[in-house]
């Protein structure tokens, strides 16, 4: 065991000294010459992705005590929020730009934030756990209140934040209770001291109503999904985008660091407790969806449906359920990005873009993102050939593998509720006519990045092998 | 094709018709080069597609969905021209969207991976959802959202199904998506059940069977002529076909449980959607109901299989109720399709559906009221025609089975002819009926090429049926075997 463990931290490291040196830099930046953070910060994704790459973990291997672990599945996920990050910034540009939020603060909490998802996703220790989380959540409640002119994204980041300081709150005070059990926060001895104590043990039991609580927050799932419609619609909108996609990636490592590593003795008391929590989530998402007018709400309740899904996956608590769920999350969050780039590229000067009936004969107006819009929505409703069928089919898969048929079926049927809200969109896109007749002013950048993500959804979903085997490989 | 947009029509239609037309071409090679002697599937093309799910790229074509096939390559290059110069709104899509669907259909066909043969299923609503959406009639958002929704809700509870029996294959570590594998599982009974029963939801919509039929009237009245043609003569074969390659091989004991279930439900399609299309005012809602009660014919057909073979062990007639089934969707697909191409030549004309707005047609348009006689003839089930000889194999396997069968099933070649033959003399007979029917145009070269080589094939089918019949006897004898063979 190499205890200095510098090689397998190189990654966050050297995020965090870049972040030091863009904070210092943008300071005597002028607003001129802002583009320098951006650049920089870019540039910092690409360094964090090349010593990642440059140190893989080949197997699981711990660093600082075990506070710290490395292995393929977290490489995996932290490439994977690389690109997303990266995907975030550049869609956001143009649209920051043009409201004068383009300030490097954007750029360095993002960078924060990313590097709160790294600190998870190596995280071997329940303390860890809880750093990377808060790491992560600080640096989106000052994103959502970012616009600082803007009266609803300041309401919406104070209810995210209180709500997020009470979730955190009951983590780590079922994080506590664990201790108090087991005498252990290290993920490996806990998952070994649980067996000991038994899984029944009531202490435990007690403790994990508490962290599922947390988690449940983290991921938006009913009933603890209030802050996501309002934090969605408020925020403006790089940074609905930006918490829509990477954090969902957070979410879904801190429910199999916790759940499947420290306590899979336990399957059975939390697979009950998650099996409620999806299907509420899949039968509120997708039925409230279909009463919203704001693409940017429709889209947060169809979130915590997909987060039903994701839970389908971890709560048949074996590796194919762990591997559907991851393919599912990096999928989703693939599918995110779009539709919020979308968005993006149609706003311009005094139009955010995010009314259901600003899509009306968008088809007429820019045939290609509407087509790049009409698959990322038949892919969000599970579709083939688009990717979306494919983390569908592979939820149910596992799902129906451990003999839970009945949830299976219940969520293919409110999979077909869903499809309605999707279709609509594209009904309005391609059925009605155009309200007026400015065209789409997106910049280079964003129409290239939308063009390849509508593509990646197709592409991946004629060659799901791809990201299939991907998933496959590090979970085996 | 979506690229050269609509900029250059005339470029993006002769692609279309040439591609279309390279694409019947092809299958016709499929015919003269099919080896009639054997169940087995042939032309077989095999890929890894997802190895980490072992599904395969794997098509291939035996005698049950090679005519298929040849139907579905017909008939697309007719839907082409047919709408060569009446789509004025955005024709680049529209041609694509045919190219598309074309594709997909063909592969539902061919696919003998379950998997693959789903994700086509599904895709293909995706163009269809667009071609009635966009071309339709003033309901088309409601026709069409009906349409994918209903089918969609179909399909999913199918693929539950589908899952569930790819793990079922597992065996040390293997699973198989492919067809083949799942008519081998042995199932026990309650599985078989529930698989059927998820079989019959996709199924049962697709073809559509009463009560789930509902939909099919707002698609068909709603959709563009072109949409209505490849509804009605290859997406409802699809149920068919569906029953045919999955739910009899698949659960046998199931569908042999409930077969009572089929029958009666296909016998009140044929007599009760009878009478429905009678007083019917629109004529492309009155095909649609007479597709639902000609499809009832398909349904029957394939489940009489089990009544006569518990009743007195009758391959032969359980065969001839195969092949009827069988000759019934051919026929089917070209009578439905010419009968809505002539309600299109009319729509085109004076842009009403209503039978009532027509009358006395022949004094106007006598080659077209020669056609729009003969594929009513055909639609009656008159001999020397396609719809006949489905029908008769049809009903002489019920007599094989039960005299009521027969009697009922019988009754619809009254019916048909009552509800046909009436459109027909509204429509095309009497004396002319106001200024609009005295100011219609004879057809034009195009639509004479259409519906000429429709008649065409009708009559040949009904004439000489033989070399339909003959490519598929083995596989019909071959899937028999199969259905008697119990899995318990």
């Amino acid at each position: 065991m190499n205890h200095f463990g510098m090689p397998a931290t190189a990654a966050e490291l050297f995020l965090l000294g870049a972040i030091c040196v863009i904070l210092l830099v943008d300071v005597f930046l002028s607003d001129r010459n802002r583009w320098v953070s951006y650049a920089l910060s870019l540039l910092a994704i690409a360094g964090a992705a090349f010593m990642t790459i440059s140190h893989p973990a080949t197997q699981r291997l711990s660093v600082f005590d075990g506070m710290f672990i490395g292995d393929p599945m977290g490489d995996v996920l932290k490439l994977f929020t690389y690109g997303t990050v990266a995907a975030s910034f550049l869609y956001s540009r143009d649209y920051l730009a043009r409201r004068g939020l383009f300030k490097g603060e954007y750029f360095i909490l993002g960078l924060v934030a990313l590097l709160g998802i790294m600190v998870l996703i190596a995280a071997g220790n329940l303390l860890t756990v809880y750093l990377g989380l808060e790491l992560l959540s600080l640096a989106l409640y000052a994103l959502v209140a970012f616009d600082r002119d803007s009266g609803i994204a300041a309401e919406s980041a104070m209810k995210y934040f209180v709500l997020g300081a009470i979730s955190s709150g009951a983590l780590l005070y079922g994080f506590s209770i664990v201790y108090g059990v087991t005498g252990t926060l290290q993920l490996d001895e806990l998952a070994v001291a649980v067996r000991e104590v038994g899984p029944n043990n009531m202490g435990l039991v007690f403790a994990l109503a508490f962290i599922i609580v947390g988690i449940a927050f983290k991921f938006g799932a009913v009933p603890f999904h209030m802050w996501i419609p309002d934090i969605y619609h408020g925020a403006p909108t790089p940074v609905t985008l930006f918490i829509g996609a990477a954090p969902k990636v957070a979410s879904f490592i801190l429910a199999i660091r916790v759940l499947a590593e420290g306590m899979d003795a336990m399957l059975p008391t939390w697979q009950g407790m998650l099996i409620a929590l999806s299907v509420l989530s899949m039968v509120l998402g997708n039925v409230v969806a279909i009463a919203q007018t704001n693409l940017k709400r429709m889209l947060a309740y169809s979130t915590i449906s997909h987060v039903g899904f994701i839970l389908l996956g971890v709560l048949a608590g074996t590796t194919d359920g762990y591997r559907a769920a991851m393919y599912y999350t990096m999928v989703y969050v693939i599918m995110s990005v779009g539709s919020f780039g979308v968005i993006l590229a149609l706003s311009r000067e005094g139009f955010e873009a995010d009314q259901l009936d600003d899509y009306k004969g968008l088809a007429r107006k820019s045939p290609w993102f509407a087509a790049v819009m009409l698959m990322l929505m038949f892919s969000l409703a599970g579709v083939p050939p688009f990717v979306g069928f494919w983390a569908k089919l592979a939820v149910i898969g596992a799902v129906l593998n451990v003999d839970l048929w009945w949830l299976a079926a219940v969520a293919v049927v409110l999979s077909v509720v869903g499809a309605f809200y999707y279709l609509r969109v594209v009904k309005l896109m391609y059925f009605d006519e155009p309200a007026d007749t400015v065209g789409v002013q997106a910049g280079g950048t964003v129409r290239t990045v939308l063009s390849l993500n509508g593509l990646a959804v197709l592409a991946l979903g004629i060659f799901p092998s791809v990201l299939i085997d991907v998933c496959a490989r590090v979970l085996p | 094709m979506l690229a050269l947009g609509d900029r250059a029509i005339a470029a993006g239609r002769w692609i279309a018709l040439l591609t279309t037309a390279i694409t019947f071409g092809i299958s016709t090679l499929l015919y003269v080069n099919f080896d009639s002697t054997t169940a087995q599937m042939q032309f077989v093309e095999e890929h890894t597609w997802i190895s980490f799910l072992s599904a395969m790229y794997s098509l291939g074509v035996d005698g049950i969905s090679m005519p298929l096939i040849i139907l579905t390559a017909f008939v697309t290059p007719l839907v082409v021209i047919a709408g060569w110069t009446v789509i004025e709104k955005r024709p680049a899509q529209y041609y694509a969207a045919f190219l598309i669907l074309e594709g997909l259909m063909i592969g539902v066909f061919a696919s003998l991976d379950a998997l693959l043969f789903y994700v086509m299923w599904e895709a293909m609503l995706i163009p269809m959802f667009i071609i009635i959406g966009i071309w339709g009639g003033p309901r088309r958002v409601y026709a069409t959202m009906k349409f994918f929704l209903y089918t969609f809700l179909g399909s999913v509870l199918m693929l539950v199904s589908l899952i569930y029996m790819y793990l079922q294959t597992c065996d040390g570590g293997q699973c198989s998506y492919a067809i083949a594998d799942f008519q081998r599982l042995p199932l026990g009974m309650n599985e078989q059940l529930f698989i059927f029963i998820s079989f019959m939801a996709a199924f049962a919509v697709k073809v559509p069977m009463w009560p789930v039929h509902t939909w099919l009237p707002d698609a068909h009245v709603e959709a563009p002529t072109g949409g209505s043609v490849i509804l009605a003569a290859i997406m409802l074969k699809m149920g068919g076909y569906g029953f045919l390659r999955f739910a009899l091989p698949i659960t046998p004991d199931a569908s042999s449980k409930l077969d009572w279930l089929v029958i009666s439900l296909s016998l009140i399609a044929v007599v009760y959607i009878g009478f429905v299309a009678i007083v019917q005012k629109d004529m492309k809602k009155l095909i649609a109901y007479s597709s639902v009660a000609h499809m009832g014919f398909v349904t029957l057909g394939a489940f009489l299989v089990f009544q006569l073979l518990s009743v007195n062990g009758d391959v032969r007639g359980a065969a001839m109720g195969i092949d009827g089934a069988m000759v019934q969707m051919i026929s089917h697909g070209l009578v439905s399709g010419a009968m809505f191409f002539c309600v299109g030549v009319l729509y085109d004309r004076v842009h009403s559906r209503e039978i009532s707005a027509y009358g006395g047609v022949v004094n106007k348009m006598p080659i077209f009221a020669a056609f729009a006689v003969l594929f009513a003839m055909a639609n009656a089930g008159v001999p020397a025609t396609s719809g006949f000889v489905g029908e008769f194999l049809v009903i002489i396997a019920s007599f094989r089975a039960d005299f009521w069968f027969a009697f009922l099933a019988a009754i619809t070649l009254i019916l048909g002819a009552a509800y046909t033959l009436w459109l027909v003399k509204r429509v095309i007979f009497g004396p002319v009926a106001n200024e609009h029917v005295a100011a219609l145009t004879d057809l034009n070269g195009r639509e004479f090429i259409v519906l000429g080589l429709l008649a065409l094939a009708v009559l040949a089918l009904g004439l000489w049926p033989a070399p339909l019949l003959d490519v598929m006897r083995p596989t019909v004898e071959n899937l028999v075997q199969q259905i008697t063979a119990s899995k318990l």
